[in-house]
């Protein structure tokens, strides 16, 4: 007992000695990129664009559903310009037009036109649209040259000068109460068509002049089987509106410009010998490859998901000919380039590739030599989009390369013939959650861990292996030794250090791990952590687009032959209804076990420290019936719960009814009900709970205080930390409210109400504090409020923490700081042991990743300075947090949309690992208090050792030489 | 609470030290605590209600009333009457097989008591039955109300709250709790405490002795502007006669 308050109170000078010294860190210029890598996403493309015709052109832009709009080199598939907009719908773009040298975007659900000058990715100009909601953009030619863009509106149209965004005019459509204007047209004429509807009545066509906006033709076609001209009406040829109706299923051709009353007519695609098919809406796509001319009369129509057929309207306006039947074609797109335009039809050619061939226009007849092949990974989405770039080649051929957008949001760059240039995962701009998984021991190294596994069988045949793998390491190292000296005669740009899923292997710190990523998009990936490369990717197919997901490491690498286990929960937010995936983290190949059935919605998911024989983590999941599934689930796992039942107690929260509950299970696997706390909803709503992370370790158990005794900390594994809002939200009645549950016990240990404040609430709950972030409505301001919880100068139980037996409740202590900044995340590092002083790491707005040392948030920092407190090292208190800017860990490497930092421990004690994820990716390694067990880089090894060989040899000859004088002597 | 340990030292250090401001009155035994007080008070009262079963099933029986007086002052107190002869073997029996002894109490305001019939549903806590035994029925039973005065929880532990397997013998400890009852509110978290900070920056300036008071230029360099203005004129009185001079010659 003694020796133990001893050692804590040795240890924890010693790292407040060493977190002392270590407060200012940064990098230097020569370490930039050495330990960390940032990758930078931009999100689902929405739209996509080339830019010029040639085939030396290198860009191409795309604005995608996270409100980015960003330009890649097509080369090589980096971002050239990005610019991130306001998240939700105020930034949501909802165009892009693109003509030479400017893109045109509507943003905002029609609240602003912006221009950009897409060499440099500038903003040329930006317009304010009047109110309403946006529906359809076009370019607007006037005598062959683009000069201006309209903007089509609920209730209005305007027309904006491309130079400068001034608008030319604008007018207030007829009668949009009733009509839905959802169409804008414009051949290269004196006027702008604008195409309304009314649904199932009829349908309404305005020509406004473009001079003044004044209506020069407006007109109403009966149309009693149209309900959305967006969905079923394209324009083709001559301004000739074509229609499809899947319930007669007919096409209705109607001339727009015509000056008679005009009338749609018929014609049923079973005189075309044309067959759609059962349950699929039909789809129209035309091409107008210039504004200031009118579309092709050649379009597309789909007729089921793998069924296209190439159409050309005849001069006449009224009559079709099919050209061409695609039967099975997935995907088809139009490209025009100089006065040629081609379609590309995208064809299933076997189980791993998909071609895409280019076809005539005008004739349908395939071009010779256009095949390119697009690989189809086992695990990947199927492809969803096909953006051409047509290009003329030196001898007026037509050459190709392809963009390809996948299901799982990849982008894939293909040239002719059939080479994959780039890939870019978008699916990684929305990670949700990830874990980092030790890598594998190396073959020799597995085989050695392998012989202490095995059941031993006698003194001889054990010192026979003991030999026998000794001789196989023997042989390792020779080889390393020859493999290191080979490749030191090469020059050094020759060495690939390329990590491939067979070289994987643990370093010697296990700095290296693999970062098991989970997207939206249910797209998993398996990153490596030193290099950002992607060595895995696997796409879960029928996820919902609202799916809530928890990873989970069931059996970590250290249990050789078992391969390392994670399970990926999988559930619906609407059904609550559960699925899993196991998979093994390092190859991301689906494990194929057994899976429970979940017929039932899961309420909570909970990670058991029992181990099955297989050494694989027992995971439970509860009902909401409250019965309890174990996965696995054989006989030793059910046995082992069986004895262990009346100990293993979860908790349940339903913060809609503000009920917090506690339950424990019964041997035969149901549960009871054995507490229950009610925060009333009508005055606080639960926003978020967190208990602490179980692989955090606490090296001391209190704090040295300046009179040598020791203050212990409150450490309950079980605590968690309830963060509520009061439903009030007027700012001088608004409270944040925190609250300290016991979760085995359900016993309340503190509850702290934070006046005049508000969320959003970012909080931190470690060791033996929590740290939360709040807004102060009455100062306006972020503050931070760091809580602290010690047992006294005694520990209750020193050797074992039972939650059914802590009678006394914890001193708390509690200090606020101001935070010169908002945040969007928060953080504690987390190293091997626990002696490393700790760090928070805030993701600010900015993008920056802040490391603010705990010992700024110390509840026990003094307002008067005395001589305990300095011998302690407590920092004097300040009402303000400094941001320093050498604490921002990740330099000028912005991370866009901080969402999440995840921190793991690394083989040395004094080394973090940090991920950080939002849009981009950014991972680094962070030494909260210093890398007080590493030699430094220029260690100089030379000096120290030919001090000692000098000391050494000073030594022997000294020796010798007093052995002669001695001799000497004697002699005398 | 009053039984928790508190550093004296920690005290003197941080004067922010949150305090519990909890207001307890502990009662024992079945003596019923005056009717006219909680009358005055315009208190009111709720059962306490606990449940042991060796199968664990929850039954909960009456164990008592809790009188709460809501207001500027929240207090709480108890009356409860004594354990059966066959409670306390129930009792003894959950112990031998590690069951839970179960309290709880409903949901109410203390300060609107409207509302209090509407609210519906119980507050839980559970200790187990042994330590309870073994305790000789000495508990500690604590209710947290919320900022508006609703109760939230309630919890219960027993002084010493281990379970050493010692056999309780005599009957006579078992037949009376000695119950300590208090009632938490939450406490305010503190804000940042600029005023003081600013104060202590003036005092420490005030130490460092009163900076020079702050003389304007002239004052400072008087006798240098002084020396310098008389050196000019004196020059300048010397200059015009040359100066003239050649200026007629050029």
């Amino acid at each position: 007992m003694k020796s133990s308050v001893k050692m804590a109170k040795l240890t924890s000078l010693f790292v407040i000695l060493l977190s002392f010294f270590c407060i200012s860190e940064a990098v230097f210029e020569d370490q930039v990129g050495k330990f960390d890598w940032r990758q930078q996403y931009v999100g689902k493309t929405l739209f996509a664009h080339f830019e010029s015709n040639t085939q030396s052109s290198k860009k191409m832009f795309v604005a995608t559903d996270k409100n980015i709009f960003a330009s890649f080199n097509s080369r090589t598939g980096d971002l050239l310009w990005r610019h991130v907009d306001k998240t939700g719908p105020e930034g949501s773009i909802d165009i892009l037009l693109l003509h030479g040298q400017d893109a045109l975007m509507v943003v905002g659900d029609g609240r602003l036109l912006r221009s950009w000058d897409t060499n440099i990715g500038g903003l040329n100009w930006e317009a304010v649209l009047d109110t309403g909601s946006f529906q359809a953009a076009c370019f607007v030619a006037i005598q062959d040259t683009v000069k201006l863009v309209a903007v089509l509106k609920k209730a209005a149209i305007s027309l904006h000068y491309l130079s400068n965004g001034h608008q030319k005019w604008v007018e207030n459509l007829p009668d949009s109460d009733a009509v839905q204007y959802q169409a804008v047209y414009s051949g290269g004429e004196e006027e702008v068509y604008v195409l309304g509807v009314v649904p199932n009545s009829h349908l309404t066509i305005i020509a406004y002049s473009l001079e003044d906006g004044e209506i020069i033709k407006q007109r109403s076609v009966e149309a009693s089987w149209l309900s959305s001209i967006e969905s079923s009406c394209v324009v083709v040829g001559q301004g000739v509106l074509m229609c499809v109706d899947p319930a007669t299923l007919a096409l209705y051709t109607l001339p727009i410009q015509a000056e008679e009353t005009p009338e749609f007519s018929q014609i049923l695609l079973q005189s075309l010998d044309l067959e759609v098919f059962p349950g699929f809406q039909p789809v129209l796509v035309s091409s107008q490859p210039h504004p200031a001319r009118s579309p092709l009369s050649e379009f597309f129509l789909q007729l089921g998901p793998d069924h296209h057929v190439l159409l050309q309207l005849n001069a006449d306006g009224y009559t079709i000919a099919p050209l061409r039947d695609f039967q099975p074609a997935f995907l088809v797109s139009f490209a025009t380039t100089g006065k040629k335009t081609v379609a590309a039809v995208m064809t299933p050619k076997n189980e791993t590739a998909c071609a895409i061939n280019l076809f005539s226009v005008d004739s349908g007849r395939r071009l010779l030599d256009t095949t390119v092949l697009f690989p189809l990974e086992p695990n990947g989405g199927k492809p969803h989009t096909l953006y051409v770039h047509a290009f003329l080649k030196k001898d007026d051929s037509v050459g190709y390369r392809v963009l390809v957008q996948t299901q799982d949001h990849a982008l894939t760059f293909i040239q002719q013939p059939g080479r994959v240039v780039w890939t870019r995962e978008e699916a990684l701009a929305d990670v949700v959650t990830m874990e980092m998984v030790d890598l594998p021991l190396t073959g020799t190294q597995a085989e050695l861990e392998g012989e202490f596994g095995k059941k031993a069988d006698g003194l001889f045949p054990m010192v026979l292996k003991r030999l026998s793998s000794q001789v196989t390491l023997l042989q390792a190292w020779l080889a390393h030794l020859w493999k290191l000296f080979y490749e030191a005669r090469k020059p050094r740009s020759q060495v690939k250090n390329e990590v491939t899923i067979e070289t994987l292997s643990r370093d010697e710190f296990n700095l290296q791990k693999m970062m098991v990523m989970v997207t939206a998009s249910g797209k998993l990936f398996g990153i490596d952590s030193k290099s950002g490369s992607i060595l895995w990717k696997h796409y879960l197919e029928n996820v919902q687009p609202n799916a809530a997901f928890k990873l989970i490491v069931q059996r970590t690498t250290a249990h050789f032959p078992h391969p390392p286990q994670c399970t990926l929960l999988i559930k619906d937010k609407d059904t609550g209804l559960a699925t899993l995936h196991v998979f093994n983290p390092i190859f991301g190949r689906k494990s194929h076990i057994a899976l429970p059935a979940l017929p039932r919605p899961i309420l909570q998911s909970l990670l058991l420290p029992v181990i099955d024989q297989d050494y694989a983590k027992v995971l439970l999941l509860v009902d909401d019936q409250y019965k309890v599934t174990a996965f696995p689930s054989t006989k030793n796992v059910l046995q082992q719960l069986q004895e262990m039942a009346s100990s293993i107690f979860f908790y349940l929260i339903r913060s809609d009814q503000g009920n917090l509950s506690g339950f424990r299970l019964r041997k035969d696997l149901s549960t009871e009900r054995i507490w229950e706390v009610v925060l009333p909803t009508e005055v606080q709503k639960i926003v978020a709970v967190k208990g602490k992370r179980p692989n955090e370790h606490v090296h001391s158990q209190g704090r040295v205080m300046g009179d040598r005794s020791v203050l212990y900390k409150y450490l309950n594994p079980n605590l968690l930390a309830v963060v509520t809002e009061s439903t009030d939200t007027h700012p001088e009645r608004a409270f944040v409210g925190v609250f300290l549950v016991d979760g085995v016990t359900g016993r309340i240990i503190h509850e702290a109400v934070q006046r005049k404040a508000r969320g959003p609430v970012h909080f931190v709950h470690s060791e033996n504090w929590v740290v939360y972030e709040y807004w102060n409505t009455k100062s306006r301001r972020n503050e931070f409020s760091v809580l602290e919880l010690f047992e006294g100068t005694e520990l209750y139980n020193s050797t074992v923490f039972s939650s059914l037996d802590r009678p006394h409740l914890p001193q708390v202590l509690q200090q606020t700081y101001i935070f010169p900044s908002p945040i969007t995340t928060m953080e504690a590092t987390l190293t091997e042991k626990g002696i490393t002083s700790r760090h928070l790491l805030v993701g600010l707005p900015s993008g920056a990743i802040l490391s603010l040392p705990k010992m700024f948030l110390d509840p026990r920092r003094p307002e008067v300075v005395t001589e305990h407190s300095r011998e302690e090292n407590l920092i004097p208190y300040a009402p303000e947090m400094p941001i320093r800017t050498e604490w921002f860990i990740n330099y000028n490497q912005t991370v866009a949309r901080v969402k999440g930092i995840y921190t793991a421990p690394s083989g040395l004690e004094s080394t973090c690992l940090v991920v950080a994820y939002g849009l981009d990716i950014y991972q680094t390694r962070v030494y909260p208090s210093k890398q007080f067990d590493v030699l430094k880089d220029d260690y100089d090894y030379v000096l120290i050792s030919s001090v000692l060989f000098a000391l050494f040899f000073a030594t022997m000859i000294s020796k010798r030489l007093a052995q002669v004088k001695l001799l000497n002597r004697a002699w005398r | 609470m009053a039984s928790v340990p508190r550093s004296f030292l920690l005290l003197s250090i941080i004067p922010t030290i949150l305090i519990l401001c909890a207001d307890f009155a502990c009662c024992n035994t079945g003596r019923k605590t005056g009717d006219g007080l909680d009358t005055d008070f315009s208190g009111f009262s709720v059962p306490l209600e606990h449940s042991f079963e060796v199968d664990d099933v929850s039954r909960f029986r009456m164990r008592g009333a809790l009188q709460l007086r809501g207001g500027r002052e929240t207090s709480v107190s108890l009356s409860q009457s004594q354990l059966s002869e066959e409670d306390r073997k129930t009792l003894k029996e959950v112990a031998a097989v590690d069951g839970l002894y179960k309290i709880r109490v409903p949901r109410v305001s203390l300060t609107d008591r409207q509302t209090e019939r509407q609210m519906d549903g119980y507050l839980t806590a559970f200790v187990r039955a042994c330590s309870l035994v073994e305790s000789h029925l000495s508990d500690v039973i604590t209710l947290h109300t919320d900022v508006s005065g609703y109760l939230i929880g309630v919890s219960i532990v027993t002084i010493p709250g281990a379970c050493r397997g010692t056999e309780v013998e005599d009957e006579v400890d078992l037949e009376a709790f000695n119950t300590t009852l208090t009632i938490i509110a939450p406490t305010n978290a503190p804000q940042p405490e600029t005023a003081l900070f600013i104060e202590r920056m003036d005092i420490e300036h005030e130490k460092r002795g009163k900076p020079q008071e702050q003389k304007s230029f002239f004052a400072k360099y008087w006798y240098l502007i002084l020396g310098g203005a008389i050196f000019l004129m004196a020059s300048s009185s010397a200059q015009p006669s040359a100066g003239g001079a050649e200026e007629q010659q050029s």
